[in-house]
């Protein structure tokens, strides 16, 4: 069978399987829309989180970004993995033991505010759209790429599927495909991990590889030849950063505390059936994470290695076949500068060759000689990161929508099942705005999505921190806080990414913190402002503190539902 | 409930989170040493030393603060447990 239609098989039985599961686990009311039932297993649970947090960019982007980055490249391996702690020690079981359905139903009555909710709302939507159309736009590239079908008809078939089983199934649908979506997902990404180690070092484990002798009898370490091989080519050696430490320390807790108050993270821990169960549920979600995020750091190594070695000086005559067969989709390019006929790579303006950093795990399994299964395996594993992520965003967007914004604030009046109707289109009318996001990105799409994590570790994060640890902080010092850390984070970003992107380097940022790492700087200000307001307004009442009280102590606790 | 055990409880509740707030300290200051101090703040220092064929800073910014945090998850997820107990607030 032909690699392309392998791919086709792969690609429609993994389809096939998550319409199927969607079919078989229909919400039947808001409990089950919003939080699956209540009644998930930690395990389940926390391969379901693994899935919806690793997206398109994780499984495709994040080994390619890191080999070109070297150590830099650390910054997404802590602050994507960190968060996870603050999250199971700070927010996920309160959060449970709180047992409502959505982040803002907790600002809400925690801040006794009807704008605390909405101001909830809006960041939430805000964080999460960004982040969404990142989403489908990696769908449509996903079956470009291996389907040779365009974007526009990638992104339509993506919907489609998420249009089953997120409208159909909402929660409980999106946690059993998301299993399925991991162990596909987990799968493609290791077994071409496992033959490139085997390839460059002859460990099968790429994290023990990572640190072995490179196999071509030099004696030398991975890393160690992969400095050197760097440094002649006039990059910068690979284990040594050229950021500075403010900003990487910065870039680096902007992205953790923005893990930690993303909603479609926070709200997956709603769905456990007990406060402990939330807290191991964080554990194995982060374990099933670790998989991953330890053997991208391998794999971009390897790559890398291998890349220099196959096509630096070597004539474009005798070029690997995975050059040439990449070469037509713009990822890889070979301009002969001199005319000698021979790819010269390096860090100068001499260089000839260009790479996208995409290449390092597309191309990964031709790379080693694997068979067409293989390739068809990681396509239906790049679907299936994109698809988790987008249906586990536009759950929390569209009951942001159905429960904060319609019942909680403008039509209390309505009944449980007009509720769940409302959630059906909220999340129907979502999936077609992130398609169309995906099929017509607005230009600042790309450069967004890395800062919602800062947006959100500067407005959700503190809001929901301080709730919980704090009984003295009242709606005035909420409001004052998420208010000042996302207009103070926004217009950073604004400011250097759009308004004036000829100052965006060192010599003008605050403090020589870049807009990647900004959102640590807003989250401080939100803390500051929201402890400084509570100092001069009243305390929040009686009935709060009690409610803050009775969050941090587990007994009592019931499956999450209306009171 | 009798307002005897009433206080009790609410004394129970008050060990109980002092109890929580001191081992959160503690985990936390492992999750900072780890990531932050280990992997970004001392990293050039401790990559003078090898560790398993990796410069050793290098090794917990890509992979060593990883596994502590996983490490991190489960075992206060253990030690709560057993406090709860011990302050009578646990949920079964």
């Amino acid at each position: 069978m032909s690699t392309q239609l392998l791919t086709y098989l792969f690609v429609g039985l993994s389809f096939a399987l998550y319409i199927g599961i969607a079919i078989w686990s229909r919400a039947g009311s808001t409990r089950d829309f919003y939080v699956a039932g209540g009644g998930v297993n930690p395990v389940v649970n926390g391969m379901a989180t693994a899935a919806d947090w690793m997206s398109a960019a994780s499984f495709i982007s994040m080994a390619g970004i890191i080999s070109f980055m070297g150590r830099d490249g650390s910054v997404y391996l802590l602050g994507w993995t960190g968060g996870y702690v603050l999250l199971a020690l700070l927010l996920a079981p309160y959060l449970r033991k709180f047992g409502r359905f959505t982040v803002p139903d907790f600002i809400g009555e925690r801040y006794y505010s009807k704008v605390a909710r909405v101001v909830a709302v809006v960041c939430l939507i805000f964080v999460s759209f960004t982040y969404v159309a990142g989403q489908m736009r990696g769908v449509g590239i996903v079956f470009s790429r291996f389907l040779e079908v365009d974007v526009t008809t990638g992104v339509i078939i993506g919907m489609a599927v998420v249009f089953m089983y997120a409208v159909l199934g909402g929660m409980k649908g999106i946690t059993y495909t998301q299993v399925a979506q991991y162990c596909v997902l987990i799968f493609a990404y290791m077994v071409p991990a496992i033959f490139i180690s085997i390839m460059i070092t002859g460990n099968p484990i790429p994290q023990l590889g990572f640190g072995s002798e490179v196999a071509d009898g030099s004696g030398l370490s991975v890393l160690e030849k992969l400095d050197g091989v760097s440094k002649d080519l006039g990059f910068s050696a690979y284990t040594e950063g050229s950021k500075s430490t403010i900003d990487v320390f910065a870039i680096t807790a902007a992205l953790m505390f923005g893990t930690a108050g993303l909603p479609h993270v926070l709200v997956r821990f709603f769905t456990v059936p007990k406060v402990s169960d939330a807290r191991k549920s964080a554990g194995y979600a982060l374990a099933f994470i670790a998989i991953l995020y330890t053997t991208a750091p391998a794999v971009a190594s390897f790559a890398r290695l291998n890349l220099v070695d196959t096509v630096h000086n070597t004539s474009y005559e005798q070029a690997p076949q995975w050059f040439s067969n990449w070469e037509s989709t713009g990822l890889v390019g070979w301009e002969d500068k001199n005319n000698d006929g021979v790819m010269q790579y390096s860090a100068g303006t001499d260089n000839e060759v260009k790479i996208d950093r995409d290449i390092m795990v597309l191309a990964n399994p031709e790379i080693a000689n694997l068979p067409g299964w293989v390739i068809a395996l990681v396509a239906a594993g790049g679907v299936a990161a994109a698809l988790s992520t987008a249906a586990g965003l536009l759950l929390v967007i569209s009951s942001s929508i159905s429960h904060d914004l319609l019942k909680q604030t403008l039509m209390p009046k309505i009944t449980e099942k007009q509720e769940l109707l409302f959630a059906r289109m909220a999340a129907a009318v979502a999936v077609c705005i992130a398609g169309l996001f995906g099929i017509y990105p607005p230009a600042f799409v790309a450069q967004v999505v890395a800062f919602a994590f800062g947006l959100a570790a500067a407005s959700l994060f503190p809001a929901i921190v301080l709730g919980i640890f704090s009984k003295r902080i009242n709606k005035e010092g909420a409001i004052a806080g998420m208010l000042m850390g996302l207009i103070f984070t926004f217009t950073y970003i604004v400011y250097f990414k759009f308004a004036a992107p000829e100052l965006n380097n060192a010599d003008y940022w605050l403090l020589g913190i870049s807009p990647e790492g900004i959102g640590l700087v807003g989250m401080l200000l939100n803390f500051a402002a929201a402890f400084t307001v509570s100092r001069f307004t009243a305390p929040p009442p009686k009935q709060v503190q009690d409610l803050v009280e009775d969050i941090r102590i587990p007994s009592g606790a019931s499956a999450a539902s209306y009171h | 409930m009798t307002d005897k055990k009433n206080n009790m409880s609410a004394q129970n509740a008050k060990d109980y989170w002092q109890a929580n707030l001191r081992l959160l300290a503690k985990l936390l200051i492992i999750w900072f040493a780890v990531s932050f101090g280990c992997g970004i703040l001392l990293v050039d220092w401790l990559d003078q030393f090898s560790f398993f064929g990796f410069k050793l800073g290098f090794w917990f910014a890509q992979q060593g603060a990883i596994y502590v945090f996983v490490a991190l998850i489960f075992v206060y997820a253990w030690r709560i447990q057993i406090i709860e107990r011990q302050y009578g607030v646990s949920e079964d």
